[in-house]
């Protein structure tokens, strides 16, 4: 009964939206740094065996890079939404 | 009031990639010249230099404040169509004609009328701050191009000289490393003008975003509504274009198993989320992107002044390694102007390749 009245009060004070919030955004964050990490990862290894084609290489990679900071720019923008909403 | 819109100018022009470290001590010093202690709201004051304004608030030095007001042309249910200057707001406090700028609520920062009792938006199409950026924007980019343009008739056969010079390494890197390889050799003329059109606005008013002094300092691209209106424009071209072999791709993709299509249409409904979605990604990506970039700097130039409440020294200390980062920050941001100047041309490239492509 005590647990019950704690989370109905934890869920209309938007606590719950809040901390939900927080946690969205970290792993958010971890999800992009892995994405990222990894392509930066196989880019450093693709110029080691060919430093000639490192500027295509480099192109690629920023690419890549922006599209997954996209996503991860995506569920920030809802944890956004879920604190202010 | 005024102490927050002191502080909000001198936190503006913190916030620039100048160590402003003379202004710093200016407004501590200012803080303790007032007798009241106003208590500072981080999450107000971001939102302030984010979101759009009546009135584009330059400077504000002890008591002063110097700030250009604009147009406010509404259309109100009861009262019909109205133009005035936002000075006749008096900075939010007054009231106008029924109208005024609401404090709080919903409608926060915007123009409302109270209607039988509740605050209600008229038909607003005030030039506001954004949208007078846009206008300078928009002189700067037909200035640079078209006399761009014009030098090219009349240095018919010659060396290219002065601005010419300067755009057409990225004019060629437009057509050969984004057009060409994404739309194909025969094609990619027809949508060269708005390729370059998007790469080049995206860019400025990224750029422009960054200043803090005017005419930069308006969070163009940071408004949804614009990338929105981008996005539209990609996804509009790419939809009119799309010949028999894209929408065929769509609704009755190759190489996919007749029980995914039949009786259920499990992949022509896929592949028509994608259509919507794409454009979708491109808008929400560029938006946060650039709004993220401002939030970061905001809050570093916040934190100052949070750890400043507390105790003056603290403050102090605190403004040396905030300077730091949003110097940092800020670096990182003009690539990111960049980049995402970039992958929104690039992306929209990729859509009208995918929308053009001959069967194979």
């Amino acid at each position: 009964m005590i647990t019950l009245s704690i989370l109905l009060q934890a869920a209309a004070s938007m606590a719950v939206a809040k901390m939900g919030a927080a946690f969205g955004a970290g792993l958010a964050a971890i999800g992009a740094g892995i994405g990222i990490g990894k392509i930066g990862g196989s880019a450093l290894e693709s110029i080691a065996r060919q430093p000639e084609a490192s500027g295509d290489i480099r192109s690629n990679m920023i690419v890549a890079a922006a599209l997954i900071e996209g996503a991860a720019f995506f569920a920030i923008i809802i944890c956004l939404l879920a604190i202010v909403l | 009031m005024k102490n927050i819109h002191r502080f909000l100018l001198i936190f503006f022009f913190i916030a620039s990639a100048v160590p402003a470290f003379a202004s710093d001590e200016h407004d501590q010093h200012a803080h303790h010249d007032t007798h009241k202690k106003e208590k500072f709201e981080p999450g107000n004051f971001i939102m302030d230099h984010i979101a759009d304004a009546y009135d584009w608030h330059i400077l504000s030095y002890k008591d002063k404040h110097i700030s250009v007001p604009l147009p406010v042309i509404v259309i109100s249910e009861q009262s019909g169509f109205h133009m005035f200057m936002s000075s006749k707001f008096h900075h939010g406090h007054d009231a106008y004609k029924g109208f005024y700028i609401a404090q709080e609520g919903e409608f926060r920062g915007k123009v409302v009328e109270k209607i039988n009792g509740h605050e209600v938006r008229p038909f607003d199409i005030s030039m506001t701050k954004n949208v007078v950026a846009l206008l300078i924007s928009m002189i700067i980019l037909l200035w640079v191009f078209i006399s761009v343009a014009k030098a090219y008739t009349k240095r018919k056969g010659q060396a290219p000289k002065g601005m010419q010079s300067l755009m057409e390494p990225l004019i060629l890197f437009v057509r050969d490393e984004i057009a060409k390889p994404a739309i194909g050799e025969k094609k990619y003329e027809k949508y060269m003008p708005f390729l370059l059109t998007i790469f080049f606005f995206i860019w400025l008013n990224n750029l422009m975003g960054l200043v803090p002094l005017i005419p930069g300092g308006a969070n163009v691209t940071g408004n949804i509504t614009i990338t929105m209106v981008l996005a539209l424009f990609t996804f509009i071209i790419t939809t009119v274009n799309g010949n028999k072999n894209y929408w065929v791709h769509i609704f009755n993709t190759p190489g996919v198993p007749w029980w995914l299509k039949f009786p259920v249409p499990l992949m022509p409904l896929v592949e028509l989320m994608g259509v919507f979605t794409k454009p979708f990604v491109l808008m929400v990506r560029l938006f946060a992107n650039i709004t993220a970039g401002h939030m970061i700097v905001l809050a570093f130039v916040s934190l100052i002044f949070i750890f400043g409440q507390i105790s003056p020294m603290l403050g102090y200390g605190t403004s040396v390694i905030s300077v730091l980062f949003v110097i940092f920050m800020d670096m990182l941001e003009l690539l990111v102007a960049l980049i995402q100047a970039y992958v929104f041309t690039l992306l929209s490239a990729l859509y009208f390749g995918m929308a053009t492509e001959e069967h194979h």
